[in-house]
This record gives structure tokens, C-alpha cells and sequence, in this order.
């Protein structure tokens, strides 16, 4: 019985860590090619192309407007009066 | 002391529990580092060395706040980078809050990080330590994320979370002294959808715990027992404060080649505040040597559920606010930037350098603060609004 239950938790992981780690078992292969990549390489397509300009802009957000989180700078509060 | 054959048997079964508990993660740990392994084609990297620096300046409903800021990114080796980063913002302040019931002030704000990156196969892990002093406030935080490319790099996860400590204290009064903690928790991804299209989810929740109020602002009330007819009272926020924020983007490069960006936000607390935000940017290159950027964003915002502009009496209910963060109103932003990248004649050592300007206006439009400073009588004075210009000059260096 003890075996059974690390057998099936010994499945359930590899069900697991594949989906997260290959999506082997959906059998779909990434369907953007490297060498098909080069527009989205150029670095005008960073959105953090100026990350200090972007940390300064969350910043003023978020002292002076109530929402808080997913600004993809880390945030972290401040005593703005 | 005397060990009993049941009690030896027992500690025996216990010896053989945690033997197999530990087999067994050993093996699942070496189990899913394989699998990583097996799926892992090609190394990522760590982003490039580089170094801003950058004078910012806000000005705008009586508030000017200006300073430099100081980014270091250097890489130790393949795989470990740091960064450094140094803020000040100094402050002058005579803005509607304080001129209703106080003197205008300024202070200065500094705040410094520091941060590690490491490079594991195809997993960036970053551990950052922030600290923000001021004279009445001192906040420090840590921070830690975890992003993995996985799928043919198709798709990045990416895990974080963080916890702050804050010490609020209040100038002019020494026996004055609060805290607060925060913690976030959050989880992303980024898709490539098609050669010149990605899209990014990300999910955050943060949680803040104690002394959440701003020390030096007050609600004010009907009072006819005074000839100004109004009372001023501190505020009282709850202890707590739970939020959820999600947010999409999408990033597409255009045929000539051109970027386009769009990110959309939508966030709810337990305040009962609900905002939403919608950003459009776009970046467009002039040769080799500019690149200008456009953006526009929309935010709208409603009230705080124990927000009110004017309360009824003194104490009229359990938590009070008159913070116009905390009222409903919108802003807009209208932003343009303009980088230069210098010619290899002017560089240092000749690394590539670039120098940029940034401009946003922000005018936000207030739906129930009212100005108290404008003629109208209590209660009746005109909605609040005001608009803000925001300034960024930067020379960014990659050696």
C-alpha cells in the first residue's frame, strides 16, 4: 500500500513537472522558431528598455493613486505625504 | 533515564518514517532537476552590465519633488550578477492637504537596494534588499523572485514575493512611534504569441498589517459649535488592508519596425476600492542614433468605503478618511521621451552610451474631495483637480 502511495505521487510529480517544465504531454511544440525571433530580440521591444526611467514612474503612481501591485517593478511602499 | 523495548520500537518506526520522507524528496528533488534538465535545450543569460544616471523632478498641485537616482548593474560571472541603486527625492510640499490644516514643509527621502542575481541553467533567481529612510518614516523590505524560460523559451514563469517593515514615526512629536509590515506575493507570465507579438500576465496580492494612517491628516466634520462651522479630527484607518492587482500586456512590433505596448490593470482592496488603468506606448527609432516614445494612460478609481469628504459629526463612524488618494477621482497621463544614442566618439572607453528625456503630464480630476481652500462655503466648495508635470534626464552607460 506504502508503495502504491509513492508510486502514484511518483506519477503525479512527473504529470506535474512536465506540464511545468516541457508541456510534453499536450504533444505542442514551440511554434516560434529562434532564427524566427529577431523582431522580438530588438531592443526596442523591451518594455524595460529604461528601467531606472521605469522604477521613477511607478513610484509617482504609487504615491499619489491607490492601487498597488503587478507594476512589474517590485514596488515596496513609501511615506509619501 | 531508561528507554522501554515500546518506547525503542517506537523511536525506530519514527527513524525509518523520516528516512523514507527523506528518500523520497531526494529522489523527487533529483527527479524534477533532471526533468529540467532534459527540457532545458540552451542556457539564458543574465541581462547586460550597465549604469544610469538620472535626475527626476515632479511639480504639480503645490508639491516639488526632485532628486538623482543611481542604478549600478554589474555581472560577477556567467551567472551572478549585482545591482545597486541609490534615490533621493527632496521634498517641498504646500499641497491642498496641508495648506487646509498645516504649514507647508519639506524633507528628504533616501532610498537605497541591493541586489544578486543568479543564473541557474535556464532560471534566474534575485534577491533584493531595499531601504527607504526619511525623517518620520523608515521602511525596509526584501524581495525575492524566481523566473524560469521554459517551452523552446516560449514562455518565462516567473514567482515572487516580498515583506517590508515599516517605523512611522511623526515630526515634532518624539513619543510618536507606529509600525506596519507588508507582505506580496505574485506570479507571471510572458507568452510569445507570434514572431512580433508577446503578452505578459501578472497577478499580485498584497497584505498590510498596523499602523496604516497617515499621522498628520485629518477629517473634518459639521460643527456649528465653532464660528467656521467645521471640526477637525485625526483619521482612523483600519489595521488591515488586503489587495489584489492583475494586469495584461501586450507587446507588438510593428512592419516598419516600430513597438507597440498596451498594458491594462485591474485592482480591488478590501477598502472596497476598485481601480482600473490602461496604458498605450509607443516607441518609434530614427535612424540608428534616436528613438522617440509616446504614451497615454488612463486610471479611474473608486472611494475608500469610510472615505467622505465631509462626515455628518465628530466620530461619526469607526474608520474616517478624507485622503484624496482615497476618494474616487481619474487621472490621465500624457507622456513623450526622446533617447539619443551618442556617437562612439563621445563614449567612455568606448562602451555605448545614450542620454534620454522623458516628459509626463498628469492631470487628475477629483469626483468627491473638494478644494477646501476654495471660496463655496463647507461643503460646497468646487471639486478638487489638478495637474502635474514629471521629468526625467538620464544617461544610461553599457560597458
Amino acid at each position: 500500500m506504502k508503495h502504491n502511495i509513492i508510486k502514484f505521487s511518483n506519477l503525479l510529480v512527473l504529470v506535474l513537472g512536465s506540464q511545468l517544465f516541457g508541456c510534453a504531454q499536450l504533444s505542442i511544440e514551440p511554434w516560434v522558431k529562434p532564427y524566427e525571433r529577431q523582431h522580438l530580440a530588438d531592443p526596442i521591444m523591451r518594455a524595460n528598455r529604461h528601467p531606472i526611467a521605469n522604477m521613477h514612474v511607478a513610484h509617482v503612481y504609487e504615491a499619489r493613486e491607490s492601487a498597488r501591485g503587478s507594476e512589474s517593478t517590485g514596488g515596496g511602499g513609501c511615506g509619501c505625504n | 533515564m531508561v528507554v522501554t523495548s515500546e518506547q525503542n520500537e517506537f523511536i525506530i518506526k519514527i527513524e525509518n518514517v523520516i528516512a523514507k520522507v527523506y528518500r523520497y524528496l531526494l529522489i523527487n528533488t533529483v527527479f524534477l532537476l533532471s526533468l529540467l534538465a532534459v527540457f532545458s535545450v540552451s542556457a539564458a543569460v543574465l541581462d547586460a552590465d550597465r549604469a544610469d544616471v538620472l535626475y527626476h523632478s515632479y511639480d504639480g498641485g503645490g508639491m516639488k519633488i526632485d532628486g538623482p537616482a543611481i542604478l549600478l548593474r554589474k555581472k560577477a560571472s556567467e551567472s551572478v550578477a549585482f545591482s545597486a541603486y541609490y534615490y533621493v527625492d527632496m521634498i517641498s510640499s504646500a499641497s491642498v492637504d496641508v495648506m487646509s490644516t498645516a504649514s507647508p514643509y519639506s524633507e528628504e527621502r533616501i532610498e537605497g537596494q541591493l541586489g544578486i542575481e543568479y543564473l541557474l541553467d535556464k532560471s534566474v533567481i534575485a534577491f533584493t534588499l531595499r531601504q527607504s529612510d526619511e525623517s518620520d518614516y523608515l521602511s525596509k523590505s526584501f524581495n525575492l523572485n524566481i523566473s524560469h524560460d521554459t517551452f523552446g523559451d516560449l514562455t518565462n514563469l516567473n514567482l515572487g514575493l516580498a515583506f517590508g517593515d515599516n517605523e512611522i514615526g511623526r515630526n515634532g512629536d518624539e513619543n510618536f512611534e507606529e509600525h506596519s509590515q507588508q507582505f506580496r506575493i505574485r506570479a507571471g507570465i510572458n507568452q510569445i504569441i507570434t514572431r512580433n507579438l508577446t503578452l505578459g500576465l501578472t497577478f499580485e496580492a498584497v497584505a498590510d498589517e498596523g499602523y496604516l494612517n497617515n499621522p498628520y491628516r485629518t477629517v473634518r466634520y459639521i460643527d456649528n459649535s465653532v464660528p467656521s462651522g467645521v471640526g477637525y479630527q485625526s483619521e482612523v484607518y483600519p489595521q488591515t488592508r488586503n489587495s489584489f492587482a492583475s494586469k495584461l500586456s501586450l507587446s507588438y512590433y510593428l512592419p516598419y519596425r516600430a513597438a507597440l505596448f498596451v498594458n491594462a490593470r485591474h485592482f480591488s482592496d478590501s477598502w472596497e476600492i476598485d481601480s482600473n488603468d490602461v496604458e498605450f506606448g509607443y516607441r518609434h527609432p530614427l535612424g540608428n542614433t534616436l528613438e522617440l516614445e509616446f504614451k497615454v494612460r488612463f486610471y479611474q478609481q473608486t472611494q475608500a468605503s469610510f472615505y467622505s469628504d465631509l462626515f455628518p459629526y465628530q466620530d461619526a463612524q469607526n474608520y474616517l478618511a478624507r485622503d484624496k488618494e482615497l476618494s474616487a477621482f481619474s487621472d490621465i497621463t500624457l507622456g513623450m521621451g526622446i533617447t539619443y544614442v551618442l556617437p562612439k566618439k563621445y563614449s567612455i572607453a568606448d562602451w555605448d552610451s545614450e542620454v534620454s528625456f522623458q516628459w509626463d503630464h498628469i492631470a487628475f480630476d477629483y469626483d468627491n474631495f473638494r478644494d477646501p481652500t476654495a471660496e463655496g462655503g463647507i461643503g460646497a466648495e468646487p471639486f478638487y483637480g489638478f495637474s502635474a508635470n514629471v521629468i526625467r534626464v538620464f544617461f544610461s552607460l553599457y560597458f
